[in-house]
């Protein structure tokens, strides 16, 4: 197997807050294959934007990395001095936020943050410079790009402003893209041009994208694999076939089984009692244990790790093996 | 049932409103005065300002405006701390032989005065007008609302002294109580735009509420419900307004005294203190003008420091 | 946009009928106009002359239309107190005034922004919070007594500078300099620092609070996601997008600074505009009122306009534009 583009390890960000430290993040573990693409799904406050942040080196302060590694083609990134980091960014991991319209500077036409960053990262002179903008441009499929290159931002729609966005991220030719919620604030007939977009133009460069998304429908449109977090773990992770058809962890199973499906006949959506827990009130042992219909008396005490369960891994003590059923 | 006492019957005429006291005691607003340091310590010199300011005839040492009294050989004395000081006269005289700690206070007397009465008087008529552009509307409102935006856009010191000025033309020998008359109208008319804008939304807001409307279906009129609904809601903020505005409302005065224009020179402010102690300034005297300065900074800074607190104590959302 | 233009030139000029409506109301009904128009040594006959030709018993609006035709023309009638003409006392003291607001706004604005900046990116710094705190000052004292205390600092105490007047001043045209000779810059100092106080404390914390939440926004975090450099990240996209908005409030400021003249240059005894305003506040003397008011006006509604204008022309959006497709 190739060695992974990125790995994340045992990592956790906490916030010191006047009413204590909160772990936002608990042992988050995964990996990335170069070109792969990795789903991260969760629900709001799961800390899915934070490990994209992490990534980026872009925690807001108090938020801190307090234990666990990053690595980058084996290389340690989350303890880089700023400089350092800085290179990286850009140049070797890439990132889409969510809201298109307050991404983009409104002063600066999109040609002058294009043009910038090609040239921070590529160091072409600005003819050069100008003419690379205007072909990522159009490659990002807007028309007229010769002409658009020199527009402000609020001239844009939605759905070209995310595309502009997606060029500027794609501009240094980065391994990795952390796009987080990257259609969430835009209309839905816009959404799949723009996933499909992001899907061709990496394939192109051979990046790999980690997409942070609420969005079942999108991961099971463009990811490789998924890794679904709950409470700052991460519960479940595999392929995105087999954890969409056949999840392990309960909580998967609840989060598959609330999507409407429109070959099924139903006449409730099933859901999940409860709510996450908020940060400071994590519950002890298996975070979910409290809404889960199998849990056991070990659920209440002991955190499970990620155990093999079929053709995923789920942080289930369901999937003890060791245990006698 | 109609023959049952009532659960809770006051006992004295005294009683509700010593309820109201416990009620404001235990409340938040008093929790968060007891919080903030900066709050105690600003309430605690603006009360002992007002207080040696109210009673500055029964607490000051000697009575500045006793022309009788004063001696000449007393003139120039540095503080008491001072080589060459009396202890007779802590803060100093001035070229006049007037004690400048009495001074002070009955300075500080007269500025808290026009201060207030000028914030009074903006409060009533900034309330007045914002009341009367967000109820009845249309060209009312256009016609208030464009007279706040030019007045916004003037300077406050200059409406002041345009109208001191117009006063002074008016009436050139007018006596002191038209002089001081004079002075609060100007005063008072460069403040109260904010209190209209403020109000005018606040009316605007609950003028489409369902339950102002069924009041006018039943014909109640509008001045009730404006008096009964609108106002209590827009009591908080004005308060904000008025104790940052008092502030402002001591210093216009002060700047206008200071410029010969403020308060008849029978009456010295601390504004018209500071002005005459400039003049000696050179001549090593600094006391005649540093105090009242210091005072005057004081009694702004710990108001407006009030005023800031008082706008966050009452502010919904930061609790 | 020229929609807009046109509608902010008549509103302009709504303003200044407005004033010269007050201007007139003092000059014809508070004391007498005649006097007013011909100061009080004139002769019955220049009287009952100047009665006739103004037409005293015309109807007002004729008055009033005469009145704006003098106004326009600079002209507003006798000193009651100097006894010589407004618009030439208006003239020698006008440039005194413009040479110390100009130097205080240069002042307010290259000590302000820079010194904003700096606090908001070293927030919480031994000296961003000794910054913080002088500006807190800067913004409660009053006018005066900061004047009377660097009087008290630099010129009695440590006998730096002078005091009061303006010193030696070179004349070109119609303008006179102080700041061309070394006697005029030293008198120059002290009342353009107290001018200045006010405007660069509130410039300062402006500018502070607004760098502080254009550094919150998801284009600055995009900037840096892109690996920009922090110069570029703070001076590039950061400092203009603070500035669009400190601009009118700056601007706005430079009409505050032209009126509280009046206080510097009471305290400083420096010889313009301000000055002549309150001596003729102290005597009453109607016709400078008048004139300083409308001149006033004049000036404030200018700045406003061209404050409006600027903000077109730095912020992008606020040109309508016909946008782009999908």
């Amino acid at each position: 197997m190739a060695a992974p583009l990125l790995e994340v390890q045992h990592l956790r960000v906490e916030f010191p807050t006047r009413r204590g430290t909160l772990l936002a993040l608990d042992d988050v573990s995964f990996s990335i294959a170069p070109g792969e693409i990795l789903g991260v799904v969760g629900e709001s406050g799961a800390g899915k934007s934070l490990t994209g942040a992490a990534i980026i080196g872009l925690l807001e302060p108090p938020g801190r990395v307090a234990g666990g590694q990053i690595l980058l083609d084996g290389q340690r990134i989350d303890n880089l001095p700023a400089e350092a980091m800085r290179k990286i960014r850009g140049k070797r991991i890439g990132a889409i936020f969510q809201d298109p319209l307050t991404s983009l500077n409104p002063l600066y036409t999109i040609g002058r943050q294009l043009i910038e960053t090609i040239q921070v990262h590529l160091g072409l002179d600005a003819a050069a410079a100008r003419a690379r903008a205007v072909q990522l441009l159009q490659s990002t499929g807007i028309p007229a790009a010769g002409q658009r290159i020199d527009q402000y931002p609020h001239q844009f729609s939605g759905g070209m402003r995310q595309r502009v966005v997606i060029a500027l991220a794609l501009a240094a030719q980065p391994q990795l893209i952390v796009a987080d919620e990257p259609t969430t604030a835009l209309d839905v007939s816009i959404q799949a041009q723009i996933i499909a977009l992001l899907k061709s133009l990496t394939k192109e460069q051979g990046a790999a994208v980690m997409l942070v998304t609420h969005d079942m429908g999108v991961i099971a449109e463009t990811c490789d694999r998924v890794a679904v977090l709950y409470a700052g773990r991460v519960v479940e992770i595999g392929p995105v076939a087999a954890v969409i058809h056949s999840p392990a962890h309960p909580y998967t199973v609840g989060l598959m089984g609330s999507i409407p499906a429109m070959d099924q006949e139903r006449e409730q959506l099933m859901q999940i009692d409860g709510a996450m827990p908020r940060l400071n009130a994590i519950p002890p042992g298996c975070a979910f244990h409290p809404r889960c219909p199998q849990a056991m008396d070990r659920c209440r005490s002991d955190r499970p790790d990620l155990l093999p369960a079929g053709a995923t891994q789920a942080a289930c003590w369901l999937h003890d093996s060791k245990v006698a059923a | 049932m109609a023959d049952q006492p009532m659960a809770r019957a006051p006992s004295a005429p005294l009683a509700p409103s010593a309820g109201a006291l416990a009620r404001f005691f235990d409340g938040d607003v008093w929790h968060s005065f007891k919080q903030s340091p900066t709050a105690m310590v600003a309430a605690v010199i603006a009360l002992v300002c007002v207080v040696c300011a109210v009673f500055a005839p029964w607490l000051a040492p000697h009575n500045p405006q006793d022309l009788a009294s004063l001696q000449l050989m007393d003139a120039r004395l540095p503080p008491a701390w001072v080589a060459d000081g009396q202890a007779r006269f802590p803060l100093g005289t001035d070229d006049q032989g007037r004690d400048i700690l009495s001074a002070l206070m009955y300075g500080a007397r007269i500025s808290l005065l026009v201060g207030l009465a000028s914030v009074v008087l903006s409060v009533v008529l900034g309330v007045g007008l914002g009341l009367l552009a967000g109820f009845v509307g249309g060209r009312v409102d256009s016609f208030i609302m464009r007279v706040c935006d030019v007045m916004l856009s003037f300077p406050a010191i200059l409406v002041a002294l345009l109208i001191d000025g117009v006063g002074r033309a008016m009436f050139p020998d007018a006596h002191e109580a038209l002089a001081f008359s004079v002075l609060i109208l100007a005063i008072s008319l460069t403040g109260w735009v904010q209190y209209a804008r403020t109000v005018r939304g606040s009316t605007l807001v609950e003028r489409q509420k369902d339950y102002v409307q069924a009041a006018r279906v039943i014909g109640v009129s509008p001045l009730r419900i404006m008096r009964r609904h609108v106002l209590p809601n827009v009591l908080g903020p004005v308060l904000v307004l008025a104790t940052i505005q008092i502030a402002s409302a001591i210093i216009t005065e002060a700047t206008l005294s200071f410029l010969g224009v403020g308060v008849p020179p029978t009456s010295p402010s601390l504004g018209t203190l500071i002005r005459v102690g400039q003049d000696f300034l050179f001549s090593g005297e600094w006391w005649i003008t540093v105090f009242p300065g210091l005072v005057l900074v004081m009694i702004a800074l710990s108001v407006n420091l009030l005023g800031d607190w008082l706008r966050d104590a009452l502010n919904p959302r930061l609790r | 946009m020229l929609a807009f233009v046109i509608r902010r030139l008549f509103q302009a000029l709504l303003v200044m009928l407005t004033v010269a409506f007050i201007a007139f109301m003092l000059f014809q009904y508070v004391g007498d106009p005649v006097t007013n128009l011909m100061g009080q040594d004139a002769t019955a006959e220049q009287r009952a002359r100047l009665r006739a030709e103004l037409g005293l018993d015309q109807p007002f609006i004729l008055q009033f239309a005469h009145f704006i035709g003098n106004a326009v023309q600079g002209e507003f009638g006798i000193s009651l107190r100097q006894g010589r003409r407004v618009s030439e006392l208006i003239a020698e003291r006008f440039p005194a005034t413009l040479e110390l607001a100009a130097v205080a706004a240069v002042i307010g604005l290259a000590l302000g922004v820079p010194l904003g900046v700096y606090a908001a990116l070293r927030r919480g710094k031994a000296v961003s919070q000794l910054v913080m705190t002088v500006s807190l000052l800067g913004v409660s004292l009053p006018n005066f007594l900061i004047g009377i205390l660097l009087i008290l600092v630099f010129s009695v105490l440590l006998k730096w500078l002078p005091s009061f007047g303006r010193g030696d001043v070179v004349t070109i045209g119609a303008m006179s300099f102080g700041l061309l000779t070394w006697d005029g810059i030293k008198h120059l100092l002290l009342p353009a620092f107290t001018l200045a106080l006010f405007p660069m404390a509130l410039v300062l914390r402006l500018v502070r609070s607004e760098m502080l939440e254009v550094l919150r926004t998801d284009y600055i975090k995009f900037a840096r996601a892109r690996g920009l450099p922090d110069r570029s990240v703070y001076f590039g996209h950061a400092l203009k997008n603070t500035l669009v908005p400190v601009i009118t409030i700056a601007g706005l400021q430079l009409g505050g600074i032209i009126a509280f003249a009046i206080i510097t240059e009471t305290v400083f005894q420096w010889p313009g505009m301000g000055l002549l305003f309150i001596q003729a506040v102290q005597f009453a003397d109607i016709p400078v009122m008048a004139a300083y008011l409308c001149l006033i006006a004049l000036i404030f509604v200018v700045i406003n306009l061209a404050v409006d204008l600027l903000y077109f022309a730095v912020d992008p959006r606020l040109r309508i534009e016909r946008s782009g497709g999908h």
